[in-house]
């Protein structure tokens, strides 16, 4: 089995926000929810860059060690995801998420956030893949069609990459060779303890 | 001449070149876009402090934080600092009082019941008292739910009925907030002229407060241990219910993630603490001591207990009652 990930090319990123939108568009996440965003670090000035954000599908998830109610699971895949119905929207995972991606439907006054919602990779949830209750809970299940997560398809300069981790850093470290500059793959150190090293 | 006319452009050249010091410097690469790297940005930020950061078009502040490493920080606060003091500070206590239990035993009256009672706690105080009570008792067993139900309860009830009952208790615990809270300025108001610290605490302390001692040490209304119990209630439930309206008002005003990391650290190592001292209150009031419940029990409490224990207050309330009976200015029969 594959090990997914995201890896961001923050060189390439024109922070277009058509990730957000896609992802907002194919899984009709709530409003104030933005699975994913676009970040532009150091804005105006030398040494800009934007990065396309998510959840990262950590190794050793921080949101999943946190979590009262022990509500989340990592796929064959390593994507990690979590179940509606055991989540009781306590706001932890929020704490623990290096990447700020654990979203609630509301602001959560008297602590009724309601359930957390986050990136599921376009794996869906727990319940029977491609099915009306999946979609309504956590959106489309594209890796169960075979289809990779449509943030990174349809990004026009392709600096958002999904698919298997040692692939996409294949692709990235040729990229980096090529044209001689990078500034690395943002967020792998914190979520996989691990570099690209070109 | 020359060099004073220069100095202030020094000045100012410094001043001007000060901000790029805490830039990065140019690519050595030379494509001119500026030298950023993830790698280092991430290990400098989790070293030294500090969060990557940046602008988005969404109008969301909490979105512009790419990685905040501080997460890792509340993680390992979560899953290892509280769970220990939690379980070494509710556990011991549980263990000190079976011990104190196995070999000092029930502490008794020790001149025997006298069957005259004394009202000691009217019906306003007891029910507040029991309001608090009864809120602190399902705060804390919904919040060390949250903390040790996955380890404890998860097992045993499985994942939909402990999800059931994590949730429910939530919102007991979110709600049940407000009537503790009320009680605990009621309580500050009814009984904090009686709980001022002086001397005969320290005394009280000393004799290890006729628990570990022999011998009972003088006391007014409160002695030294009632004290602290009402001191680690009020203060610490004071600062408990604080910072947890904090947390369950997420996001008011300019706080962030960074906020609510600290807030529940507050409340939790406040919070599992104070549920130690309170076991060690409930023992004592109930099985630990004869005739301790009774005070918040009926109100009335034995005389003999109440010499024994609150001597100072006993010879107050005695006063009073025969200033009714012959108020000042009337000459005794002779």
């Amino acid at each position: 089995m594959a090990r997914m990930k995201f890896l961001c090319d923050a060189d390439r990123c024109i922070e277009c926000n058509a990730c957000v939108t896609a992802c907002k568009n194919e899984h009709e996440v709530p409003w104030g929810i933005n699975r994913r965003r676009v970040v532009t670090i150091n804005d105006g000035k030398p040494g800009e860059r934007s990065i396309s954000m998510a959840c990262m599908h950590c190794t050793d998830a921080p949101c999943a060690a946190v979590c009262p109610t022990s509500c989340f699971y990592t796929t064959a895949d390593a994507v990690v995801l979590h179940d509606k119905d055991t989540c009781i929207g306590c706001g932890y995972c929020f704490y623990a998420c290096p990447f700020g991606a654990p979203q609630y439907p509301r602001v959560g006054n008297f602590g009724g956030r309601g359930k957390m919602d986050k990136c599921t990779y376009c794996a869906g949830g727990p319940q029977q893949d491609n099915t009306a209750v999946e979609y309504t809970q956590y959106g489309s299940n594209r890796l169960a069609e075979g289809k990779l997560p449509l943030c990174a398809e349809m990004c026009s300069t392709k600096a958002l990459l999904a698919g298997d981790g040692e692939m996409i850093a294949t692709i990235y470290r040729e990229r980096v060779q090529r044209r001689g500059y990078g500034s690395g793959a943002w967020g792998w150190r914190t979520a996989y303890r691990e570099n690209i090293t070109t | 001449m020359k060099r004073l006319i220069l100095a202030p452009f020094l000045v100012l050249l410094l001043a001007l070149a000060a901000p790029s010091f805490a830039q990065n410097a140019p690519s050595q690469a030379g494509s001119g876009r500026g030298t950023v790297n993830a790698e280092e940005m991430e290990l400098q930020r989790m070293l030294q402090g500090g969060r990557v950061e940046g602008r988005t078009s969404i109008p969301d502040a909490r979105s512009e934080v790419l990685i905040q490493p501080q997460g890792k920080a509340w993680r390992d606060f979560h899953n290892i600092t509280l769970a220990w003091v939690g379980g070494i500070a509710v556990g011991g206590m549980i263990l000190i009082l079976i011990t104190f239990y196995a070999t000092r035993g029930r502490i008794t009256i020790e001149g025997g019941p006298a069957g005259r009672t004394i009202s000691r706690f009217n019906i306003l105080e007891r029910a507040n008292h029991w309001m608090v009570a009864s809120s602190f008792i399902v705060l804390g067993l919904t919040g060390l739910n949250l903390t040790f139900g996955r380890h404890v309860l998860l097992p045993i009830l499985g994942p939909y009925a402990f999800a059931n009952i994590s949730l429910w208790g939530k919102i007991a615990h979110n709600f049940v907030a407000f009537p503790f809270t009320l009680g605990i300025v009621v309580m500050l108001l009814l009984w904090v002229k009686d709980n001022i610290p002086n001397g005969r605490d320290i005394e009280w302390f000393k004799m290890g407060g006729g628990l570990i001692g022999k011998g009972h040490p003088r006391a007014g209304r409160f002695n030294g241990g009632q004290k602290m119990v009402f001191w680690i209630t009020v203060l610490g439930g004071g600062i408990v219910a604080a910072s947890g309206y904090f947390l369950i008002f997420p996001f008011w005003g300019e706080f962030g993630v960074a906020d609510m990391q600290l807030a529940h650290i507050i409340h939790s190592v406040l919070s599992v603490l104070m549920v130690a001292a309170m076991i060690a209150h409930i023992y004592i009031g109930s099985l630990g001591m004869e005739g301790a419940f009774d005070a918040m029990g009926s109100g009335e409490v034995d005389l003999n207990w109440a010499k024994e224990h609150h001597g100072l207050w006993v010879e107050q309330e005695m006063a009073k009652a025969r200033q009714v009976v012959a108020p000042s200015g009337v000459k005794p029969a002779e």
